[in-house]
């Protein structure tokens, strides 16, 4: 069946990927972008009146957490996937920390049959880089790219084994495959539960040195100096780790590296109340390490913009600051976070942060998307930059209440999200 | 709401002297770092009134009758759990005990249905001991009874933290200007926390002696003195307070050998003898004998150990009366 076509009308048009930043109507027809231009025609199509709104290719997240297969009643595919085009994301990179792993076909093949019977957005999985995430065996990675998988990672760990790292860089390379690597050498993180420091030790708890991920960032940067193959640093939360990924970069190294909300806007102290859902890992940092972070968004050596989305149920959450696990849900509220974090305070303008959100996620993991240029899939993200609003975890379409942001006040809302040419979100009134 | 900020109360000391004006508000006792030097002085005038209960032959006042002390234990602490008992009743309050390995409580019952079961029975106040830095917080945040950290994790031991201050003040007759020594592990121990928080606010000067693997930088930051030699940081101390060291440490390598601490750390006469005459020894027990502290040095003179086992008698009857009178002030238990 055809699918209606749609013309949205007036809106600012930023397309980062081919530096487009305009007022005009975009037609979507056949699932695609048809046209870009003004006072298009309408024809058949129906019409969406974007005047004041910012109409950008769907936001792409390289980092969640669906935990299905194992977790379900914390999220699924479906609940997960409703959460991202609820928060203007229109394609998301699940990762394989599930139950069990997705470490062979069979698990990549699951994701793409669960997200084609209830997905919203667009679901790429991430396969494991070792068996069952243990960090000893290769994970059939070929296969897991003949099903589909975008890139390979441990993700909630790292690799630790340098030998089992080389051997993964060297293989994933022979696909052309990104390995997205959770930055933390376990043995000197030693147990934290939060960032080591003051407040760490007035709280009696057990602390994770920033030094830990730089460690293992610097590590991985010596495999890939040698190896040339592709690197990603996943949710980078130190000033060290930004300066080591900047020098990669200046040094023509094959690495990117992504950042979360959390880190360009809380610092440790936010743990002062035990208050687990200020737990995560990598954890909150210091003042001068989002200082860094936000600088490394800025000048370009972080690539983009994640949400670490990783829900956890309330009988978990409620466990002692000790115990919890760690993370928090971000999908449906990382967009106003962004704004907060980078265009309110004049450091970035929307065309710089939509980059990192849209074509810069996109050829990290080689996706055909993050651009609105004719011919491209219809996936569009309509924005309201002035909507004001209360963040209300009450009303997240995630299963899951993880998230240190309820009742914050924060401006810019998604108010449309098309997936492939359909509308698969609309807000309230909209 | 602010990200970032963590609300605070105000902590400072107070502007007016301890005088009777002052009125004790708060309904749960978490740790030390919160209280002003005015409540900490108001506790322990408390204490001193209330140590003549223990005098009498009849060693009971009717303070507390009706009310409901619950120990709630998630660790082992035989003497704790004694102290607060006999406390309680000697205000003539209820006693009951719970515990639990956190192992069984983590897999089965969560702590706030343990809390939330035990409350429906009408009880007063927990006392709690609990492995997990922050678990007596969370009680306090969804419980009407009052809530007393009996130690949690590394973070707080606040009776135990006042019971030391409260032995070195009746020992020094005061606490302003003081050099407290602190030895030991001072990494994991809520008894250094404790003590450090209460002894600054009433302007002692705290030194944390140790070695680098268990003495954390970050305390200079909030205010101590660091120091890893002993026989340095005892040259001007008037205190020094004998942390236990866990034998568990050694397996992970913060020290290299029981012995080599011994050299290092451990106070023996020989040391003892380098320091002023009247420094008195602390250590909040219990004692490895011939490890932090030498048996002829526990048993010596300068030592107030047994003193500080008494005096916790009447630190944990002034914090139990105090926090009960305060929630019945709230109106949310019945009048005493």
């Amino acid at each position: 069946m055809r699918k209606p076509d749609i013309l949205i009308r007036g809106g600012r048009i930023i397309d980062p990927a081919c530096g487009r930043d305009a007022v005009g109507d975009v037609l979507l027809a056949g699932g695609k972008v048809a046209r870009i231009g003004e006072g298009l025609p309408a024809g058949d199509a129906e019409v969406v009146d974007a005047a004041g709104c910012i109409v950008c290719p769907g936001l792409i997240d390289i980092h969640v957490h669906l935990r299905e297969p194992g977790d379900e009643t914390e999220e699924t595919i479906a609940s997960g996937s409703a959460a991202a085009v609820a928060g203007g994301f229109t394609s998301v990179a699940c990762m394989p920390n599930t139950r069990p792993a997705l470490d062979d076909e069979t698990g990549i093949e699951f994701v793409y049959q669960q997200a084609a019977r209830g997905a919203l957005c667009h679901v790429f999985p991430v396969g494991a880089v070792t068996k069952g995430r243990e960090g000893r065996e290769l994970a059939e990675i070929g296969q897991m790219v003949r099903a589909g998988a975008v890139a390979f990672s441990d993700d909630g760990r790292g690799v630790e084994n340098t030998a089992v790292m080389f051997k993964a860089l060297q293989y994933a390379a022979m696909f052309d495959k990104p390995v997205l690597q959770h930055c933390e050498d376990p043995h000197i993180a030693g147990g934290g539960v939060m960032n080591s420091g003051v407040t760490a030790v007035r709280l009696g708890l057990p602390g994770a040195s920033p030094i830990a991920e730089e460690l293992m960032i610097q590590r991985d940067l010596t495999l890939v100096r040698e190896l040339g193959a592709r690197y990603h640093v996943c949710h980078i939360s130190t000033a060290r780790g930004v300066e080591l990924v900047r020098r990669a970069k200046a040094d023509g190294l094959p690495v990117t590296t992504e950042v979360c909300p959390h880190h360009l806007l809380l610092t440790e102290e936010a743990c002062g109340t035990y208050d687990t859902n200020y737990k995560m890992s990598p954890p909150l940092r210091s003042r001068a390490d989002v200082e860094a972070c936000l600088q490394g968004v800025v000048d370009g050596t972080i690539d983009c913009l994640v949400t670490d989305h990783a829900p956890h149920g309330l009988q978990e959450k409620e466990l002692e600051f000790l115990d919890a696990p760690f993370g928090i849900i971000g999908l449906e509220c990382a967009l106003p976070l962004y704004v907060k974090a980078l265009i309110e305070p004049g450091l970035m303008d929307w065309p710089g942060m939509l980059k990192r959100l849209t074509v810069s996620p996109a050829r990290v993991l080689s996706l055909a998307k993050g651009t609105l240029a004719e011919g491209a899939d219809a996936d569009v993200t309509i924005i309201d930059p002035q909507a004001r609003w209360t963040i209300d975890v009450r009303r997240f379409r995630s299963k899951s209440r993880n998230c240190p942001y309820d009742g914050w006040k924060v401006t810019g809302r998604a108010v449309m999200t098309i997936v492939s040419g359909q509308v698969r979100y609309r807000l309230e009134g909209w | 709401m602010t990200p970032g900020s963590s609300a605070e109360k105000p902590a400072g000391t107070a502007s007016a002297g301890p005088g009777n004006s002052f009125v004790w508000t708060r309904r749960h006792l978490l740790g030390l770092e919160d209280l002003s030097a005015e409540e900490l002085l108001y506790i322990f005038r408390t204490a001193e009134n209330l140590q003549e209960i223990s005098t009498r032959s009849v060693k009971k006042a009717p303070a507390l009758r009706g009310r409901v002390m619950v120990n709630l234990f998630f660790e082992d602490s035989t003497r704790t759990r004694m102290s607060f008992t006999l406390a309680a009743q000697r205000l003539a309050a209820d006693v009951l005990d719970f515990s639990a390995a956190r192992s069984s409580v983590t897999k089965g019952e969560s702590l706030r249905d343990t809390v939330r079961n035990i409350e429906a029975m009408g009880v007063d106040t927990f006392i709690i001991r609990h492995p997990a830095a922050g678990a007596p917080h969370a009680v306090a945040q969804y419980s009407r009874c009052c809530v007393i950290n009996a130690g949690d994790g590394q973070h707080e031991h606040p009776t135990q933290g006042l019971i030391d201050i409260f032995t070195i003040r009746e020992r020094k007759g005061r606490i302003e200007g003081l050099n407290v020594v602190i030895v030991g592990d001072i990494a994991h121990s809520r008894v250094a926390r404790s003590n450090f928080w209460g002894l600054t606010r009433l302007g002692a000067r705290v030194t944390f002696v140790g070695p680098t693997t268990l003495v954390p930088r970050a305390f200079e930051r909030l205010g101590a003195r660091i120091s890893h030699d002993l026989d340095e940081a005892l040259k001007d101390a008037d205190v020094v307070n004998m942390l236990r060291i866990q034998r568990e440490r050694m397996t992970s390598q913060e020290f290299p050998s029981t012995e080599e601490y011994v050299r290092l750390f451990g106070l023996t006469r020989e040391r003892l003898a380098r320091a002023k005459p009247d420094i008195l020894v602390m250590h909040p027990g219990p004692i490895n004998r011939g490890v932090e502290l030498a048996s002829d040095v526990a048993d010596g003179p300068n030592s107030s150990i047994l003193r500080q086992v008494s005096n916790g008698l009447a630190i944990r009857m002034a914090v139990l009366f105090l926090v009960n009178q305060a929630n019945s002030q709230d109106g949310a238990g019945p009048p005493g």
